[in-house]
């Protein structure tokens, strides 16, 4: 295996761990608007992500480097050509990151309004962006022979990627209440749980139609199918064992089967990719590939003992942190948020 | 030609702004750090207080710096895609290497740090706020190696139209990023420092908690001064070391067209005559720019003049001189501050030894007016640093005009560039409003389990009201 080729998977694995962790995150956000019902128990939801949310927010900005360092080309193609989505993505993280931090420092109602929406905002828009950005990226951009994508506001926004943010949207929802059930005790953990029952079946649908679209507009099922569609079957399986594990209150169960899920559905869009990064929709010549959007085998080599190195020892002390913080929250004990 | 400009105008503006909170972070993760040690080794409450109080601005400040510091990383690539391309291979690995050796470990160990005050051991802990100070420091580090790329490329080869890493360790032992590493990190500790040092003057002066912000002050201007003369140091090696890497940005510092006398004089003041290529009305001290570029009193140094024609021999026609107005008045406003602020700092401690401190009131009042001077000094250092570069984004490599995005349009950049500085603008007046709501509230902070309580239908707080 070449060494770009590793660098595309850490990349897909930066930006995985990245949907998954900040996945739950996003959830947490927005049940804040819609599971909250007084102002305490949205601190004790935001105290659920306090000490996690920063460092998962950094698995992006990982992805984003090392996109940078690995794979230069597509790097430039992709954060050039996705101005304007990227220009948002980076007001609503703006607002998301001081939202937390901003929020619970001065008791005024106003004050609290404004943070408010803007966690809201910051947690539904970036998986929502993410979801249009990874679904038009397999569907094809116009890339011309420079590598420069000039794309119009209906190649990056259509039924297809709306759709794709769509689901992403819910199923970090999802996702995020079943991190709430593990993570809050009494009424919110409670209603967490039916929450997730109720909008059960429309999340499911959304995700069908989903893949179902994906089938259709892109060549993804066609040319990946052998890896993609037992992926995507263990994926149902997985939703249809979600509802039993609700109703049973499975926390943990079902916290791991929304977690492998969102895993399943990132993880397929970088193997519809491969060994493009970006396709053209002009001329399959212009393709970007892992080989020629990658650094030099110099760079890549560096990088790869850097990583090496260090991905280990992050892990080590990400889980310890997790482990630290292993009790669930709430309204009784100190909250810091 | 409308993108570039609009491209530069963004990236200073968005760069400085996010250089508001960087050096106060650093710097005032690293005092914070002092104070809980003092803690842990005096095992008085009085330090515990002082680093909760001094973390409530770190925290906050944080905050608005890891945000606005995300930007960053995506502009490269968003209007300066031709860049990008060019050197991210050489570029993009030290930014790759800051994620996951600094980032990760400040947001983990900041979240510890935060929530873990009851939950871990308290030596444990303590490590927990040093390593979110290492890791702002390695932050500096890492974003330093790949600007002094930018300002002296080592360790690449040109091969397939672009810059490809060839010698990794050159990369990181690039004499610029050593030169500058320090001093932009004994800076940032001045940041810090004279923000305590400002604040705890405030409340002096209204005479709050007169014990918690006399120690505070203590501690702080000792770091101050210390922070002060590293500063004085690591700037004058990173002179001398212009003089022979960028000699153009040193002679345009200067002000000096054609080439000086030998030896040299510093100019203190003079009128830049930009058409005419003349600097009038100099005010000199004889000696100084040679000791300041050689380390003796001798040497001339070459003019801008000199230089153009070098250059235009060296990379053809075409104008290398950068703004000289720009780069010699920043240059001259950085240095100031730094003189400025080894004087205050020593000028506390001579009045803290007489047992003068707290009832100076005039010097308090200069202290809280003193907060900025850091922060003038850094942004001009990055403008002096980055001005006096152009027309080059990579020095001698490639043109500032031939590193944007072709495929986005002015209209584009000039949408983000409003909607990043409204954000910007609010971020920067909600950052004060809490400033100064948490200034005036001082150390003795209610608890927050106030709000909670006012809520009697939970179980806790209907307790709580009852008390």
């Amino acid at each position: 295996m070449q060494l770009s080729e590793v660098w595309f998977i850490l990349v897909a694995v930066l930006f995985i761990g990245f949907i998954f962790l900040e996945g739950f995150d996003f959830g947490v956000g927005m049940s804040t608007k819609f599971l909250a019902q007084n102002d305490l128990e949205k601190r004790v939801l935001i105290n659920t992500i306090g000490p996690f949310w920063d460092a998962n927010e950094v698995w992006l900005i990982t992805a984003g480097g090392a996109m940078f360092a690995a794979f230069p080309h597509w790097y430039a193609s992709l954060f050039s050509g996705y101005y304007l989505p990227f220009v948002v993505l980076l007001l609503a993280l703006i607002a998301r990151g001081v939202a937390f931090e901003f929020r619970g420092k001065v008791n005024s109602k106003n004050w609290i309004a404004t943070w408010d929406w803007s966690i809201l905002l910051g947690s539904v828009l970036p998986p929502f962006l993410l979801g249009v950005l990874f679904s038009s990226l397999i569907k094809g951009l116009p890339v011309d022979q420079n590598m420069n994508m000039h794309a119009s506001f209906l190649d990056i926004v259509n039924f297809y990627t709306v759709i794709g943010g769509v689901a992403f949207v819910l199923l970090s929802y999802m996702h995020g209440l079943m991190f709430i059930t593990l993570k809050t005790t009494g009424a919110l953990r409670e209603r967490a749980r039916k929450n997730a029952q109720k909008i059960y079946v429309v999340n499911g649908v959304v995700i069908l139609l989903f893949t179902i679209l994906t089938a259709v507009y892109t060549d993804a099922f066609s040319e990946k199918g052998v890896i993609l569609i037992p992926l995507y079957g263990l994926a149902i399986v997985l939703y249809l064992a979600l509802f039993p594990l609700l109703r049973n209150k499975k926390e943990g169960l079902s916290f791991t089967a929304t977690g492998l899920i969102m895993i399943i559905v990132t993880a397929s869009f970088f193997i519809a990719l491969f060994p493009n990064v970006m396709i053209s929709s002009i001329d399959v010549a212009n393709n970007l590939t892992v080989y020629n959007a990658a650094s030099g085998d110099y760079s890549l080599k560096v990088m790869t003992i850097v990583a090496a190195t260090m991905v280990p020892i992050v892990l080590a002390y990400t889980i310890w942190s997790y482990y630290i913080f292993r009790k669930r929250v709430s309204a009784k004990e100190h909250l810091e948020y | 030609m409308e993108e570039v400009i609009l491209a530069r105008i963004q990236f200073a503006s968005t760069t400085l702004f996010h250089f508001i909170f960087v050096p106060l972070s650093i710097g005032l993760a690293f005092i914070i750090a002092i104070m809980q040690t003092m803690y842990l080794i005096k095992k008085d409450e009085m330090y515990k207080k002082m680093t909760k109080f001094w973390g409530i601005f770190f925290l906050i400040n944080f905050a608005v710096g890891v945000v606005t510091g995300i930007i960053q990383e995506f502009q490269f690539g968003m209007n300066w895609s031709s860049y990008s391309r060019f050197v991210g291979d050489v570029f993009g690995a030290p930014l790759a290497i800051e994620a996951l050796l600094a980032f990760f470990v400040e947001s983990t160990f900041i979240g510890l740090w935060i929530f873990g005050w009851d939950k871990l051991p308290k030596k444990l802990h303590l490590a927990c706020i040093w390593l979110v100070s290492i890791g702002t420091i390695l932050s500096a580090f890492w974003i330093l190696a790949a600007n002094s790329f930018m300002q002296n490329p080592l360790g690449f080869t040109i091969e397939n139209g672009r810059a490809e890493m060839n010698d990794f360790v050159a990369v990181i032992t690039n004499p610029k990023l050593w030169v500058a590493f320090p001093h932009t990190i004994f800076a940032s500790f001045a940041t810090g420092a004279f923000f305590i040092i400002g604040v705890s003057a405030w409340k002096l002066l209204k005479k709050k908690d007169i014990e918690f912000f006399k120690h505070s002050i203590k501690i702080t201007l000792v770091i101050g001064l210390l922070s002060g003369l590293g500063i004085a140091f690591s700037g004058h090696a990173q002179a001398t070391y212009l003089i022979g890497a960028q000699p153009m940005k040193m002679a345009a510092a200067e002000g000096l067209w054609e080439d000086s006398a030998d030896p040299a004089p510093w100019t203190v003041f003079g009128n830049i005559d930009t058409e005419n290529k003349k600097t009038t009305m100099r005010i000199e001290i004889p000696y100084l720019l040679s000791y300041l570029s050689y380390g003796k009193f001798s040497g001339g140094i070459e003019g801008l003049n000199t230089l153009q024609e070098k250059m235009e021999e060296k990379y053809g026609a075409g104008d290398y001189l950068p703004p000289v107005k720009t780069t010699f008045w920043s240059f001259r406003i950085m240095t100031a501050t730094g003189g400025v602020l080894i004087l205050l700092s020593f000028l506390g401690l001579f009045l803290n030894w007489r047992g003068k401190l707290e009832k100076s009131t005039t010097y308090l009042k200069w202290m809280v007016a003193a907060i900025f001077i850091p922060y003038i000094g850094n942004s001009f250092g990055w403008i002096m640093s980055e001005i006096g570069r152009q027309p080059w984004v990579v020095n001698g490599l490639m043109k500032t005009v031939d590193g944007v995005s072709p495929n986005v349009s002015a209209g584009q950049i000039l949408f983000s560039l409003i909607s990043f500085s409204l954000i910007y603008t609010l971020l920067a007046i909600a950052m004060v409003y809490l400033f100064i709501k948490v200034i005036k509230q001082g150390p003795h902070e209610k608890p927050k389990e106030d709000i909670s309580a006012s809520d009697p239908f939970n179980a806790g707080g209907l307790k709580n009201a009852v008390k």
